[in-house]
């Protein structure tokens, strides 16, 4: 992997996928990792928390990458959030960065906290457009994977084919493929800057 | 195709490393209970040790579990056991019983949320001072505390190799976000991985003596069942290994048992640290929590204060040495820690300067992010 210059500013950009348990997050965080990790050869920490139930709470996995060594290996100021519920959204939507990005689930989370965010019908795409519900997590981080910037998508397919059961590799290809056809139609210029203005002075 | 091949950069777990770190330092026999968060050890192991012609084994529970590894080990292959608080309250009786017969073992606890079922999917780091004194009487017993993803593999094998050397059940202290975070690490060749064995007697079988002293103080240690008489028990016993009630005998014991430790304390006292050269505040962590001091030391020194980090590997027996010469050169040394100020104790303990500890802890479930330490390192400032 390249070796990083001293010169070279330190840099840490910060994903949170975040939904319920039993939405695949955590597998959807950890392609992400492996993608970044083995194969564009980034500095990357994933980390997940979850409640003790095996279905249903909240669940939430982070992903940070950065081009030096990773001191602390959880998010502190999210670059991205990815959520899949209005109650994942509600719970971790304070953590982003004023300059940040939110990405929901338009087909569960109806009311949005911000203007400053992508909406995109994940599940009812994964449930319509390839067949199963199941694999609304890939078209999701097919989605994010697009829209941060921070992964080369033919490694981020080739970490998911490498991950998923024998016999579905083509089933979560269409729906990564789905998601980031679906991110591609947004402009992220055209959105607010920051979070700023949403609120009253003083309120974040 | 096989993706785990050394050589090659791999995304893994701390629990998964732990794994490949026993598997390269030669364990062959894994007996345990599943509970979260350790789960991923034996979930791995079961797959990766019948590969290698090893042993995995299910137990009715941990009990029966650090039992079995104690049998394994006699019987000459290296054994492990993994859990989390709840099971590792229940290997204690046994865990005494590999002290006093000296059996090596490895006994891996991931820390979560305690007393009892506590918190099972949170990190804690409430089973320190259980990690050294949770069994009766005085014991010798060595503890090592992992941090990140290589730690898991290097320090495992570490744990093994001390463990072999000493004829010592040895802990390795993770937690549940060392556990599951998951980072890249690319494991070494096989040969370049140190092993350390027990010593085989060389003696006749009708010569042996297995509990003699010797200038190490670790008596050489028969195959079970290899022609050499073994008497193995958990009664204070003389160097055939039977029963004794001989004051003289069982001082002498006793003094062995610890003095076999206190000779290897320079190779098995482990710290790292960082930043120290000048420092005149000192921070002193061990496990997850140092990931979060290092960013903030490297914070604070951005505002100019003179702040190092002593990391503790091994946290027992005590690394008095390196946190003495810490204490010595320091104002103050903060103490962060996901207990109510377990480790800061030991280090109050040894404090014989005007460096003043502070207890930094933190106990609801979460970890200790750095703006917390960095808070602390600028209000000793």
């Amino acid at each position: 992997m390249a070796e990083s210059t001293p010169q070279e500013s330190a840099y840490r950009y910060e994903i949170c996928f975040s939904g319920s348990g039993g939405q695949g997050i955590i597998t959807a965080a950890v392609v992400m990792a492996e993608a970044v990790g083995t194969l564009d050869g980034k500095y990357v920490c994933q980390t997940q928390s979850y409640g003790p139930e095996a279905r249903g709470g909240k669940s939430k996995a982070e992903v940070v990458i950065s081009n030096k060594p990773i001191d602390y290996p959880k998010a502190l100021h999210i670059d991205l959030l990815l959520a899949m519920t209005q109650a994942a959204c509600d719970a971790y939507f304070f953590g982003i960065k004023a300059d940040g990005l939110l990405v929901v689930d338009k087909t569960l989370v109806e009311q949005l906290p911000t203007s400053r965010a992508i909406a995109i019908p994940f599940t009812h795409i994964a449930r319509h457009d390839i067949g199963r519900e199941m694999v609304a997590n890939m078209v999701a981080l097919g989605a994010v994977g697009f829209l941060c910037g921070q992964v080369i998508l033919q490694n981020l397919e080739k970490a998911l084919l490498a991950r998923v059961p024998k016999g579905t590799e083509e089933m979560n290809r269409e729906a990564l493929q789905a998601g980031i056809e679906e991110a591609q139609k947004f402009n992220l210029a055209e959105l607010p800057r920051s979070f700023i203005n949403d609120f009253e002075e003083g309120e974040l | 195709m096989d993706p785990r091949k050394p050589g090659e950069r791999l995304l893994l777990q701390g629990n998964e490393a732990i794994v490949y770190g026993a598997l390269a330092a030669g364990c062959r026999f894994y007996a345990g209970y599943p509970i979260t968060p350790a789960s991923e050890i034996a979930e791995l192991l079961s797959v990766k040790l019948p590969q290698v012609n090893g042993t995995f084994i299910q137990m009715e529970d941990e009990i029966a579990s650090m039992g079995a590894i104690i049998g394994a080990s006699l019987a000459g292959v290296k054994s492990m056991t993994a859990t989390s608080g709840p099971g590792f309250s229940l290997m204690q009786e046994n865990l005494g019983y590999a002290c006093i017969a000296e059996v090596p073992c490895v006994v891996v606890n991931v820390m979560r949320g305690g007393p009892s079922t506590g918190l099972p999917t949170n990190v804690a780091q409430g089973d320190v001072l259980m990690a050294r004194w949770g069994t009766h009487g005085d014991h010798p017993i060595i503890v090592l505390a992992v941090s990140s993803v290589s730690d898991c593999f290097s320090i495992t094998v570490k744990a093994f190799n001390l463990s072999e050397k000493y004829r010592v059940p040895v802990i390795l202290l993770s937690d549940e976000v060392v556990a599951h975070t998951r980072e890249c690490i690319t494991l070494p060749q096989t040969e370049q991985v140190r092993v350390v064995d027990r010593i085989a007697p060389k003696t006749p079988p009708e010569w042996y003596k297995p509990y003699a002293t010797n200038n190490r103080g670790v008596p050489d240690m028969a195959i079970f069942g290899d022609g050499y008489h073994h008497h193995v028990t958990g009664l204070v016993h003389d160097e055939w290994g039977f029963p004794t009630q001989n004051p003289k005998e069982i001082e002498g014991f006793h003094n062995r048992l610890h003095d076999k430790i206190t000779k290897g304390f320079p190779e098995i006292m482990m710290t790292k640290t960082f930043d120290m050269a000048d420092a005149d505040i000192c921070v002193i962590t061990y496990g997850c929590v140092s990931r979060a001091a290092r960013m903030a030391v490297k914070n604070a020194r951005e505002h100019g204060v003179k702040v190092g980090l002593v990391q503790l590997v091994t946290l027992f027996p005590f690394p008095r040495k390196a946190i003495d010469s810490a204490l010595r050169q320091c104002k103050a040394a903060i103490v962060s820690e996901l207990n109510m100020g377990q480790m800061s104790r030991e280090v109050n303990r040894v404090n014989q300067y005007d460096c003043r500890v502070i207890k930094h802890s933190r106990y609801d479930g979460q970890m200790i992010t750095p703006d917390e330490i960095t808070k602390q390192i600028l209000s000793c400032a």
